[in-house]
């Protein structure tokens, strides 16, 4: 924006004697710096307080908190806290999310970005979003009272007795479902809804950003419509996808009150998806405010250290790919 | 020979008639799965409209909420909190996202800068539950007790990162020609920032704040470790009671900030739970204002916000 060449002939020392004796200059630039500063002093405050305030859990129970155990123990009258039903829970709801969320988000970018006619495009657009923009404890709501027992209760009778009497998958489909329905499935399925806006949307703008004559060359080949998206666009947006992918995931991890309402809330040992769990995010509602001992806060707070680091992970690796999609390609899309 | 050509002909229509079919199923198919993800946003709606209706009346907005159990009552605390939560999540998030901002669009390649759009990258991904804990390590501990303040400070940072990337993007799209017109008129730096840019791009600044209002308004999971929940938060009565005992304006203030505060969704997710089919009853109610008011401002918000891009784009 501005004209950062003005050292010709030495007048830059005139012209910053000049700036200093603009008052005026020195306080806003000031203020400014403060005003990012403070965000950036922010972002490190929360990763120091999460750290500092689950000091007593780390130290006490070191790596056992976080490793994979058959049976798990979180006793809040004896004090001893292990977070693996927590983890997996999380992990086990996310990736099923994804999985069922990946190839309904990528049909609306594909229709969205490449079929749809200019009209429609951003209405439909906006009316994905408008799902995003939806609080999180209306999604739990609706959850309970509609979308579990006419939706999620079916679904988990008729996975319960397919999948859930073969050898190998019954550890993952092992039913009964509950009557109500609340269980890791009902998780799984409100956060796919929940996350198809974001995969879409960042899908949707991957295809955007990739050139025209991609296209052309590829129906210039004899491909069809199809055959261009899923020979030519997809493989060259891959890492883009892959990226959406991942912030869909982050956002999967971290979300709290929908999850809360339909999973159940259980600590029971099951793995099945048909059965009642817990999450990380979804423990800390229900226990935070009323934790009994300091250590109870301490582990709750280092279960939140833990999404903290995930979710920074992953938003990094994400931004890495996205970034490196707009390198690539170059300045003709046609957004 | 012209047999073996036929039988190429063929096995060549074959397969091109074959490829036509798996275009038309795949395209249609991305056509549905469309429609299939729009399924769930007119049902949510449409049952939120319809059973939100029936708990909505004058004395759901003006009433306190009733003893558990007994029918009637409103849900006046959770409408007050809710306020007094949004104005401190604005005071506390407004004034440094835009400076943020400010330096953002300046000096996007110093090394604040850069560390800056990292922060801004980082806070947004943080899942709103880990704010809350944050905010709670953060002020509720220091303070003793749970506060509106420390609600409010939790909404701020969730909305800190929409308002800088909102009020960047607009700072941006000013042209270039204002500011060097303004510079050349001999105004300096701060002078052309507050009195130029902000103004050309107050419109779009406002969205950002719409925006990261809309999401904000809704959050509950950073406000069950924060302002905790109070059925029992009165607004009238603190500020009539306090100007009756001559309190000065401070004190008020200073009781309204510190008492723990409900919200719209704290007060959904509570009701949902609770054993008594008047309270899910309410909770459906809150849900139906809640929803009107976040889907309000989002679309207005947008709607403007598109407005304004295609008018300073030329």
């Amino acid at each position: 924006m501005r004209n950062q060449n003005s050292t010709f002939l030495g007048f830059h020392r005139l012209e910053r004697w000049k700036r200093f004796f603009q008052h005026g200059d020195r306080l806003w630039q000031g203020l400014i710096i403060l005003g990012s500063a403070l965000v950036f002093v922010l972002m490190l405050a929360v990763g120091w307080m999460l750290w500092s305030r689950s000091a007593a859990s780390r130290t006490g129970f070191g790596w056992s908190f976080l490793t994979p155990t058959a049976n798990a123990n979180w006793d809040p009258v004896n004090d001893h806290f292990q977070a693996w039903p927590f983890i997996y829970g999380t992990l086990l709801t996310s990736l099923v999310a994804i999985v069922v969320a990946l190839p309904i988000a990528g049909g609306i970018a594909i229709f969205l970005a490449e079929l749809c006619p200019p009209w429609l495009r951003t209405p439909l657009s906006w009316m994905v979003e408008l799902l995003a923009a939806i609080p999180s404890v209306v999604y739990g709501l609706w959850g309970i009272f509609v979308f579990l027992p006419q939706v999620v209760t079916p679904i988990g009778n008729f996975l319960g007795n397919t999948l859930g009497k073969t050898p190998v998958l019954s550890t993952l489909f092992m039913g009964p479902i509950p009557a109500s329905g609340a269980s890791r499935l009902a998780a799984s399925l409100i956060l796919t809804i929940m996350i198809i806006p974001t995969i879409a949307a960042v899908t949707r703008d991957v295809f955007l950003a990739i050139p025209t004559s991609q296209r052309e060359a590829a129906k210039a080949l004899g491909s069809t419509e199809w055959e261009t998206i899923w020979q030519v666009l997809i493989p060259y947006g891959l890492s883009g996808i892959l990226g959406a992918v991942i912030l869909g995931l982050g956002r999967a991890l971290g979300e709290t009150m929908a999850v809360t309402m339909v999973i159940g809330n259980s600590i029971e040992g099951s793995s099945s998806l048909l059965r009642p769990g817990y999450t990380m995010a979804s423990l800390i509602a229900n226990e935070f405010a009323e934790a009994v001992s300091a250590l109870h806060t301490g582990a709750l707070i280092e279960i939140g250290l833990v999404l903290f680091i995930m979710t920074l992970l992953l938003n990094m690796l994400a931004r890495f790919l996205v970034w490196q999609v707009a390198r690539q390609t170059p300045q003709e899309g046609r957004a | 020979m012209s047999q073996m050509m036929e039988a190429v002909e063929r096995r060549r229509a074959l397969h091109i008639r074959r490829r036509k079919t798996t275009n038309t199923i795949m395209l249609s198919l991305t056509g549905l799965l469309t429609a299939l993800a729009l399924v769930p946003l007119f049902w949510i709606i449409g049952y939120v409209v319809v059973r939100g209706g029936k708990a909505i009346n004058l004395d759901f907005f003006i009433h306190m909420p009733t003893p558990l159990g007994i029918s009637g009552g409103g849900v006046l605390s959770s409408i007050e909190g809710t306020l007094v939560l949004i104005i401190l999540a604005a005071v506390f998030a407004i004034p440094p996202g835009v400076l943020a901002a400010f330096y953002a669009a300046r000096y996007p390649n110093r090394p604040l800068g850069v560390a800056l759009r990292f922060s801004t990258d980082v806070l947004s991904g943080i899942p709103s539950i880990v704010v809350g804990v944050f905010v709670y390590g953060l002020m509720v501990v220091p303070m003793g007790h749970y506060s509106g303040l420390a609600g409010g400070a939790a909404l701020a940072v969730i909305m800190l990162p929409t308002i800088i990337r909102t009020t960047e993007e607009m700072l941006k799209l000013v042209p270039g020609t204002l500011r060097e017109a303004s510079l050349g008129l001999g105004a300096p730096e701060w002078k052309t920032s507050v009195s130029v840019l902000f103004p050309a791009a107050a419109n779009g600044i406002l969205t950002g704040f719409l925006l990261a209002l809309a999401r904000a308004a809704g959050e509950t999971a950073p406000l069950l470790m924060t302002a905790l929940g109070n059925e029992r938060f009165n607004l009238g009565q603190i500020v009539l009671g306090g100007l009756q005992n001559h309190q000065s304006i401070f004190v008020i203030v200073g009781r309204i900030i510190n008492a723990p505060v409900d919200s719209l969704p704290l007060a959904l997710w509570k009701y949902a739970q609770q054993p008594y089919p008047e309270r899910v009853e309410q909770s459906w109610g809150v849900a139906l204002v809640l929803m009107i008011f976040v889907l309000t401002i989002n679309i207005s918000a947008r709607v403007w916000a598109q407005g304004r891009a295609r008018k300073m784009r030329g």
